[in-house]
């Protein structure tokens, strides 16, 4: 079943007496394809959880329409648009079984959906399998770990059969073991199902790493959506390139100045295609090769080892936050010294214009 | 050893306090009961035994007290806890002036049980001058005035029923609301997804995660109801026994301090048969509360 969210708006009043409404989701506009996996990322606050609580119609837009398929369901309350729903909290009935937690859903039907006990039990073990918690049948949820918890509230959302299956930050109370056993399980399900899945979360490794489709959103307003890597090597602003990777990428102001690009007084690429002016240069950490006679400069702070690769730490006088970050070959040793000297690969070079962040396409001159 | 030591020396100011203030009179009572005809001016007894038991179970003021609290007990605690369990329900659905009614529903509870007992006496006591509030209520509606305060004894029972009620509710009403509010607001969202019906989100999940407050508020009830006196005092003035209306506590009271006192060790006898009565009731509602409550 694909998901369409066609400009979909919701403001909510304002909770001070005299101020300005809040838009938590602003004008979002997305088709979501039949059996995909859509990971909503951004920080707390941007909306991610409003857009879920929409879906599920939880809550009502202020604008804009959501249709399951072909069919509006922009005003049908959320018991009777078949999606399932899973919290962060797990939300399972503390009182009852797995089997009477997974089963809860099922015994809702009225009239001629009204299942037999024992197809209710053949189902709900079913699922159960699916989640591989069926030889937990008869615990209670206070009996079993955070991830099979987890387990089971899945199963729950998925006994039914929903159209529409929606995770609200899933993982955020695992540890972090449990976390990625738990988000290849995830994969697994949605595999197997096939269910069109959408799920909210803050952490953009986790969202890259499973998500067909990510939708990267802030204050309400989405800022990209695309395949996890092509938002990762095409960022369309710098909210987006600062919010995906790890470590972040590093951030320079910087200037044009016919043809080179400046950082500092040094010259550290040729360019063609960018007026001259100010302009802000992301640098993604593994953009830099290492090279005594580099052409951008560095003081250099500390060499980390993380056996794979390094991590070369520094500062340059034109650097946001508080340090540059590079990871290099293990291979390449750095000399010690006061700095450090690097050629940088222009396609983890990214532009962008110095007031509104927006991406600044360039080329480069050979 | 030594530390022990030291640690029995934390405890003890609340032991001699719990010793002078609780054992002790506890087993001076316990003695008292089985001391045949003792006389406390002149602190002397002629025997042992079971008299003192045998003489209060026979005695009609007694049987009469054991009969009008129980009656109080079965009829106040389930109504009062099911009502509060209403109206809190009531209270946590709307959200417009949700605290002026939660405070208008607890004023009762700060209220002095002497001042309100004389606020029912305008509501439900004919005078030379007034029939009461309710009597003319009961007129308006074609019925005949009825003596709620000297009358027939099921008209004295309504209103100490009605009185204890609204007296213990205001705490009730307090402790479901906030346990209502601290149910956890995704299990009636996931709920609604499933498209649960309401009576069943009541039942299913509303009543269990609150049961542990119930099951307190049944328990506590209870043993506040068999309790009760200064409520009925409030109502029927101290001579209880000639208005038929005396509680296990009052017959208690009247054999120590009342107009026919002096008896320590009947009150003794009666205390401690009241002692087993809600021993036995509260461990009926423990066990009870064990096999259904989910905490």
């Amino acid at each position: 079943m694909k998901v369409v969210l066609s400009h979909l708006t919701k403001i909510y009043p304002s909770r001070t007496k005299g101020g300005k409404p809040v838009r938590a989701v602003d004008d979002f506009t997305f088709e979501i394809p039949d059996g995909k996996l859509i990971g909503l990322l951004g920080p707390s606050g941007c909306g991610k959880s409003t857009t879920l609580n929409l879906i599920s119609g939880l809550e009502t837009p202020t604008d804009g329409k959501i249709y399951f398929g072909d069919t509006d369901v922009t005003g049908l309350p959320p018991e009777k648009r078949g999606v399932g729903l899973v919290f962060q909290n797990y939300a399972l009935y503390p009182h009852l079984t797995v089997r009477e937690n997974i089963r809860f859903p099922l015994e809702n039907f009225r009239g001629k959906d009204k299942l037999t006990n024992e197809e209710m039990d053949r189902r709900a073990l079913e699922a159960a399998k699916l989640v591989q918690i069926d030889g937990l049948m008869e615990r209670k949820p206070a009996q079993m770990s955070g991830g099979q918890q987890q387990r089971v509230a899945i199963a729950r959302a998925l006994v039914k059969m929903p159209r529409v299956l929606l995770l609200d930050e899933p993982l955020s109370n695992l540890d972090a073991r449990l976390r990625l056993q738990t988000r290849e399980e995830l994969r697994r399900i949605q595999n197997e199902t096939g269910i069109t899945t959408v799920f909210v979360t803050h952490d953009q490794e986790e969202a890259m790493s499973i998500s067909d489709m990510i939708v990267v959103m802030e204050k309400g307003v989405v800022r990209q959506i695309g395949a996890p890597q092509e938002v990762y090597d095409d960022p369309k602003n710098l909210f987006v390139a600062k919010f995906l990777g790890t470590p972040p990428i590093n951030v320079f102001r910087g200037s044009v100045k016919a043809g080179r690009l400046m950082i500092g007084s040094e010259a550290v690429l040729d360019i063609k295609g960018v007026p001259d002016g100010d302009i802000t240069v992301g640098i993604r950490p593994e953009g830099f090769v290492l090279n005594e006679n580099g052409r951008f400069t560095c003081d250099l702070t500390r060499v980390e080892v993380m056996g794979r690769d390094t991590s070369v730490v520094s500062t340059h006088k034109c650097m946001e936050g508080v340090s540059v970050r590079s990871i290099i070959p293990s291979e390449d040793k750095v000399k010690s010294g006061r700095t450090v000297r690097f050629d940088l690969k222009p396609a983890k070079v990214h532009l962008f214009d110095a007031k509104t962040g927006e991406r600044v396409y360039y080329e480069v001159a050979k | 050893m030594k530390n022990n030591l030291k640690g029995w020396l934390y405890l003890l100011p609340a032991i001699v306090f719990l010793a002078v203030f609780m054992v002790y009179p506890l087993i001076d009572v316990f003695i008292y009961s089985v001391e045949e005809g003792y006389n406390s001016a002149s602190q002397t007894y002629f025997g042992v035994g079971l008299f003192n038991f045998n003489y209060v179970l026979r005695d009609p003021y007694f049987l009469q007290a054991v009969k009008n609290t129980l009656i109080l007990v079965v009829i106040t605690v389930p109504l009062s806890t099911g009502l509060a369990l209403l109206i809190s329900l009531g209270l946590s659905s709307i959200k417009k002036l949700q605290d002026l009614f939660q405070t208008i529903y607890f004023l009762p509870y700060v209220t002095n049980t002497l001042a309100v007992g004389l606020v029912f006496m305008i509501l439900f006591k004919p005078t030379a001058y007034s029939e009461g509030l309710v009597n003319l209520l009961i007129n308006f509606f074609g019925g005949r005035s009825v003596d709620f305060i000297d009358g027939p004894y099921w008209a004295k029972m309504f209103v100490l029923c009605f009185y204890t009620i609204w007296i213990v509710m205001p705490f009730k009403i307090l402790i479901l609301t906030s346990a209502l509010a601290s149910v956890n607001r995704d299990y009636y969202k996931v709920a609604q997804v499933d498209a649960t019906p309401s009576w069943r989100v009541f039942t299913k999940i509303t009543l269990p995660m609150i049961s542990p407050m119930i099951f307190y508020l049944v328990i506590t009830g209870f043993i506040g109801a068999f309790k009760a006196y200064s409520d009925a005092v409030a109502l029927f003035g101290t001579n209880l026994n000639a208005a038929g209306m005396n509680t296990i506590v009052g017959y208690v009271y009247d054999m120590l301090y009342g107009d026919s006192g002096g008896y320590p060790s009947y009150a003794s006898a009666a205390a401690l048969v009241l002692f087993a009565i809600v021993l036995t009731i509260t461990t009926v509602n423990l066990l009870v509360s064990k096999k259904n409550a989910h905490y």
